[in-house]
């Protein structure tokens, strides 16, 4: 039906799989929020479209309009603009210190890390042969 | 003043969180954060003894009216569980004080305090509030303190399963308000029980259904349900042990509170029959969850991470309560709520303890635990006999009950399927048991030497309560029987 009259949802919905790809498809850990935070805008313009009444003006009370937008999507929105820079910001914060810890912010790399601490702790519970009556088949690689 | 205790509770730490701050000394911002958390606690108290005797409060903040302003409403659903976060909160906190001292630099103290407290008031506020927005704002409060609180430890593994966390945490609360913005376009109002008034008039709408769906995931993914569950494991297992024993008490609880109240209190159940299978979605999930995290937990190395995988099955079972789709099974769902929040937080405790005596999670550091730390270790026991659901246990009464509600229902493939599982958890209780009495010591040392008080006594109210509510069921039983029958009579 009218496609082109809904433009509002199509923009909402196309920002809204383009940030949760790059959130799936990226390693890069800052990619991945740049991601996040296209995924939450779109559904700030869901809120922000859904409030628009076709014709009406600002909600400011004055005797030579007599149609007025909802605000209180507008007002809502901003609660949730707040929570995506809380989120944003805490989640650059978490990469600074990643790079920090780990010297990379590509998934792969700290992945291969965290297998490397992994193996670490296997052998030292079940690597030495005398050292366990559990599982001593030849473990230890 | 009594009329305002609803919105004291989630106040009165919202507003101390930032004091302390202010106060700085790392041990007063702890006995601080203890009566912060106790005063919440004794409100709960008072509004869950209201709540039966007088019936549902309604608050409404800052005196505007219901559909227009915030309301705030305690039944005897988040009645009970108010009572059920703040308490274990308030244990918790009184063994953090030793525990971090270990875990955590000295610098950090203060904002470890100040992202519990905050974690505690968005779990408070999720609980309390009658508006939908208001729960989304309380959901992010809880989720980013969480994201402190697991990040804030010195495993450099904490960070990504933070981050990680933080990933997967947005997307699920961008889909809730994906939800309720939709919800909004159809009915115009906030309110959950406004909601709920408006919806049927709808129910018909594509635009409805998708709110529910999204709803759904989001909320699926915040209470870790299989295989929305991979956040859960590493945020556990490399949190400070306080966070883990918080974290994994509370905060899925309240995840499970909030599809409960939207599935029952809002959507109504009419509508979730016509429009999703849910119940055979949730009954599939459930059961693969149990016994696929079951079986890993059998093969972890490190005992955090293994009870957090047990802590993806036990969500498996809340979940098969649900399922079921009749009040016995909600009140089933509902027992194991509590009681699983008991178990977990006794065992996460008291690994907390080993945790500050050897530093170190590995099992296979635990050999010979069991002389070097006998009451430590016994913790540890009986929270896992309670996991497996061995009579005189809260993990048997709520067993027991899931069993008899999928019996009453028909189901007893599914109920043998559950009774299997419970075998399952038997073999990975078992190993750690293995590994704490019967293998012989690794690290020889006499430094080791049995916890210190001011852990052992929270571990043990914990312990003594798993034993308690397993033989005395009058409070849970009776309170879960209430909620699950006012839930099936709103609607």
């Amino acid at each position: 039906m009218n496609i082109i009259g809904l433009y509002n949802y199509w923009i909402v919905v196309v920002l809204m799989l383009i940030g949760f790809f790059i959130v799936i498809a990226h390693e890069n850990l800052i990619k991945k929020l740049v991601g996040l935070s296209i995924f939450q805008t779109s559904v700030f313009f869901l809120y922000i479209s859904m409030g628009k009444v076709a014709g009406a003006t600002a909600p400011i009370l004055d005797e030579n309009y007599q149609l007025y937008s909802n605000p209180l999507p507008h007002v809502l929105i901003l609660t949730a603009i707040v929570v995506g820079i809380a989120t944003t910001a805490m989640g650059l914060a978490l990469v600074v210190r990643i790079y920090e810890a780990y010297g990379s912010i590509e998934e792969s790399d700290i992945q291969v890390q965290d297998n490397n601490d992994r193996l670490e702790d296997y052998l030292e519970a079940y690597g030495r042969k005398n050292d366990t009556h559990l599982f001593n088949q030849d473990k230890d690689e | 003043m009594t009329a305002h205790l609803p919105i004291l509770q989630v106040i009165i730490p919202l507003l101390a969180a930032p004091l302390c701050l202010f106060i700085r000394i790392p041990r007063i911002v702890g006995i601080f954060a203890i009566l912060v958390s106790a005063t919440a606690f004794l409100i709960s108290c008072g509004l869950l003894q209201e709540v039966i005797t007088g019936g549902t409060l309604s608050y409404q903040l800052g005196g505007w009216a219901a559909p227009w302003g915030i309301e705030y409403r305690i039944d005897k659903l988040n009645g009970y569980l108010l009572l059920l976060v703040s308490g274990i909160s308030t244990i918790v906190l009184v063994a953090a004080q030793t525990s971090i001292s270990k875990e955590l630099p000295e610098n950090r103290h203060t904002f470890f305090y100040t992202a519990y407290l905050l974690c505690l008031t968005g779990l408070l506020g999720i609980l309390a509030t009658a508006d939908a927005f208001n729960l989304f704002v309380f959901l992010e409060i809880s989720a980013l303190s969480s994201y402190t609180l697991i990040a804030i430890g010195t495993d450099r593994r904490a960070l990504t399963a933070s981050y990680q966390y933080l990933v997967m945490g947005t997307i699920g609360a961008t889909f809730i308000i994906i939800g309720v913005g939709l919800m909004y376009m159809m009915t115009g109002t906030l309110n959950m029980y406004d909601l709920a008034e408006r919806l049927p008039a709808v129910y018909e709408s594509k635009t409805v259904l998708s709110a529910f769906g999204f709803f759904i995931v989001g909320v699926c993914l915040k209470l870790a349900l299989f295989p929305l569950h991979l956040w859960l494991p590493n945020a556990y297992a490399y949190a400070p042990s306080i966070t883990t024993a918080f974290l994994a008490a509370t905060s899925t609880k309240v995840a499970v509170y909030v599809l409960i109240r939207y599935i029952f209190s809002i959507f109504g159940i009419e509508f979730v029959d016509m429009s999703l299978p849910l119940g055979d979605i949730f009954l599939f999930l459930g059961l693969t969850g149990i016994f696929v995290a079951s079986v890993a937990a059998i093969y972890q190395l490190n005992i955090k991470r293994l009870f957090a995988y047990s802590s993806v099955a036990q969500i498996g079972y809340i979940i098969l309560g649900l399922a079921i789709g009749t009040e016995l099974g909600l009140t089933a769902t509902l027992l194991h709520l509590f009681n699983h929040a008991l178990m977990k937080a006794a065992i996460f405790l008291a690994i907390g303890a080993v945790v500050y005596r050897i530093g170190s999670a590995q099992l296979s550091h635990y050999a010979g635990l069991g002389k070097k730390m006998p009451w430590t270790m016994a913790a540890i026991v009986a929270g896992g006999l309670s996991l497996i659901g061995v009579p005189l246990t809260v993990g048997f009464v709520s067993k027991w009950y899931l069993v008899v509600a999928l019996l009453d229902k028909g189901w007893w493939p599914v109920a043998v399927l559950v009774l299997i599982s419970s075998l399952i958890a038997v073999i990975y209780v078992w190993r750690v048991v293995e590994w704490i009495y019967l293998t012989p010591p690794r690290i020889i040392t006499d430094e080791i030497k049995e916890a210190p008080m001011s852990q052992l006594i929270p571990i043990w109210i914990l312990v003594l309560a798993n034993i308690y509510f397993g033989v005395d069921t009058r409070l849970t039983v009776g309170v879960s029987k209430l909620a699950a029958q006012s839930l099936f009579g709103v609607n």
